[in-house]
């Protein structure tokens, strides 16, 4: 095996960046994909939150680096989807306890043990958003339909370009199609037209998100979540099925409609 | 060459300054880190400015060299060169590429002058999409072959020519190293589409409303002292 490493990252905070990653770890890995998830914000850690796994931390990415553990020691399974593993930040040191060649490192040795690794990013330009691009093969910038955080996204593609990390695809989440159709937010047009990268993927704002976090569960495994749905499309885009953009314009579900032409509800 | 002439360390009033001779450059950039690696107590936490003279250095060398010296808390704040390359590529990475002598009896205030670039009609090409942060500053033309995003500033000491949208900041005519003033009410800028969020010419500052927006091609000078627009290339 030889894992693809892809990067989440956005510049701004709060878009999304850990909703993403777990739910395309979970996504590619109900693929049959060996994923693990790598949470690159130390100090801050979330992703096991957002992924159910924190009551199983025992090592984190800085007793990893720093050879307090093995690698595998680290890698927490994830026991409802085969295949899935979470290598946990750690919460009481800072950015600083890593290095980007440590971050180079820690994929080199992560490469032959799994299908992908997906690295979580925090908020902002300095260390530790240098730490989490330095080993990625591939980067998702993921942004909202504000102009903040497109202008914060567009910062973050002028950085990786100037360090010749590649062209990234662009995921815009949190759209909210009402809104949009009223002029009240940027369209998926306005978005692309400033920042002009390829897109792999649009969400849209769905509660059930909210839902899920607070569970545990990350949305792609609620069938029933369009937002889900969505990051379970990018998972099959990542390997590389093309797949049609979703209609957002539908946006109950089939029974809903039918309850109420039914006079229910 | 004795290799302590390949890497000259001086003091500057805040920060050092290192200048590399040439050479093979992984070849010098080995023996900088040995000097500093020797005495990393003294350049821990240093401001450094680097005169690379005549090395070509492409983002990826100039990224990895900044990475190695932050690694040692040491911030590259400065690269100074005679190749246009790198001084593009230092910009690129928002690094200044041109320092003030801070002492008059360090260095050879000769070679500092001869760093003074750009005069006549030097342009500075710049094949991208300039984005958000992203900043170009020349003393003489700049031509860009992409948009200007909102966020991104572009100064000239001359003219400014957008082969794209322009939606950030341009400054032509000015001074580039005072940055927000200057003298030259000749300088003008071209864009396929004049939308920037702030123009200067000279001294001249405009932050055009949507009405003074052009979704054209459109070329703003100076006449008698006041902004004018008129179709690009069509005369
Ligand atoms: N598509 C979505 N619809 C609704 N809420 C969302 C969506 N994506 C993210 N959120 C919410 O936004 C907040 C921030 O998400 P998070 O993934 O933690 O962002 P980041 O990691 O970028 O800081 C969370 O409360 C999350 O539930
Ligand atoms: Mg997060």
């Amino acid at each position: 095996m030889s894992a693809k490493i892809i990067t989440v990252t956005s510049g701004k905070g709060g878009v999304g960046k850990t909703t993403a990653i777990a739910s395309l770890g979970i996504a590619l890995a109900s693929l049959g994909e060996k994923v693990v998830c790598v949470d690159g914000d130390i100090g801050l850690r979330n992703l096991d939150v957002i992924m159910g796994l924190e009551n199983r931390i025992v090592y984190d990415i800085v007793d990893v680096v720093e050879g307090r553990c093995r690698l595998r020691q680290a890698m927490i399974r994830d026991k409802r989807v085969p295949g899935l593993f979470l290598i946990p930040a750690a919460q009481t040191r800072d950015k600083n306890a890593l290095s980007p060649s440590d971050m180079i490192r820690l994929g080199d040795e992560l490469r032959p043990e799994v299908d992908w690794v997906l690295i979580d990013s925090p908020a902002g330009i300095e260390r530790g958003f240098k730490n989490s691009i330095a080993a990625a093969d591939r980067v998702l910038v993921l942004t909202n339909p504000e102009i903040s955080a497109v202008r914060d996204a567009d910062r973050v593609i002028g950085i990786l370009e100037a360090e010749e990390k590649g062209s990234p695809e662009l995921i815009i989440n949190r759209v909210n199609y009402e809104m949009v159709q009223n002029g009240e937010m940027l369209s998926t047009e306005d978005v692309l037209d400033l920042l002009a990268i390829k897109l792999i993927g649009v969400v849209p704002e769905d509660k059930s998100v909210l839902v899920a976090a607070n569970q545990g569960m990350p949305v792609s495994l609620d069938n029933d979540s369009r937002a889900g749905q969505a990051f379970r499309n990018i998972a099959m885009r990542l390997t590389g099925k093309e797949v049609p953009f979703m209609d957002l314009a539908e946006k109950d579900g089939f029974w809903d409609k039918f309850s109420k032409l039914a006079g229910g509800n | 060459m004795p290799t302590s002439s390949l890497v000259q360390i001086k003091g500057l009033r805040d920060g050092i300054l290192i200048t590399l001779g040439s050479g093979e450059w992984d070849y010098i950039q080995a023996l900088l880190f040995t000097q500093i690696d020797e005495r990393l107590g003294f350049f821990t936490g240093a401001k450094l400015a680097l005169d690379v003279g005549s090395h070509s250095l492409r983002v990826a060398n100039m990224t990895a060299l900044r990475d190695k010296l932050s690694e040692r808390e040491i911030s590259l704040w400065a690269v100074v060169s005679e190749s246009p390359k790198t001084v593009n590529t230092a910009q690129l990475l928002g690094l200044a590429t041109r320092i003030s002598m801070q002492r008059p009896n360090e260095g050879s205030p000769k070679k500092a002058k001869e760093k003074e670039i750009p005069k006549g009609n030097s342009a500075l090409w710049v094949e991208k999409t300039l984005r958000s942060g992203e900043r170009v500053k020349y003393a003489g033309n700049i031509i860009v072959m992409g948009d200007v995003n909102p966020g991104a500033e572009i100064m000239a000491g001359g003219n400014i020519l957008v082969w794209g949208r322009l939606r950030g900041a341009v400054y032509a005519g000015v001074d580039v190293e005072k940055g927000h003033t200057g003298q030259n009410k000749d300088a003008f800028i071209c864009a396929l589409t004049m939308t920037p969020s702030r123009l200067q010419i000279a001294s001249e500052i405009k932050n055009p409303t949507d009405h003074e927006k052009f979704q054209k091609a459109v070329k703003v000078s100076l006449k008698d002292g006041k902004f004018h627009a008129e179709n690009w290339r069509e005369k």
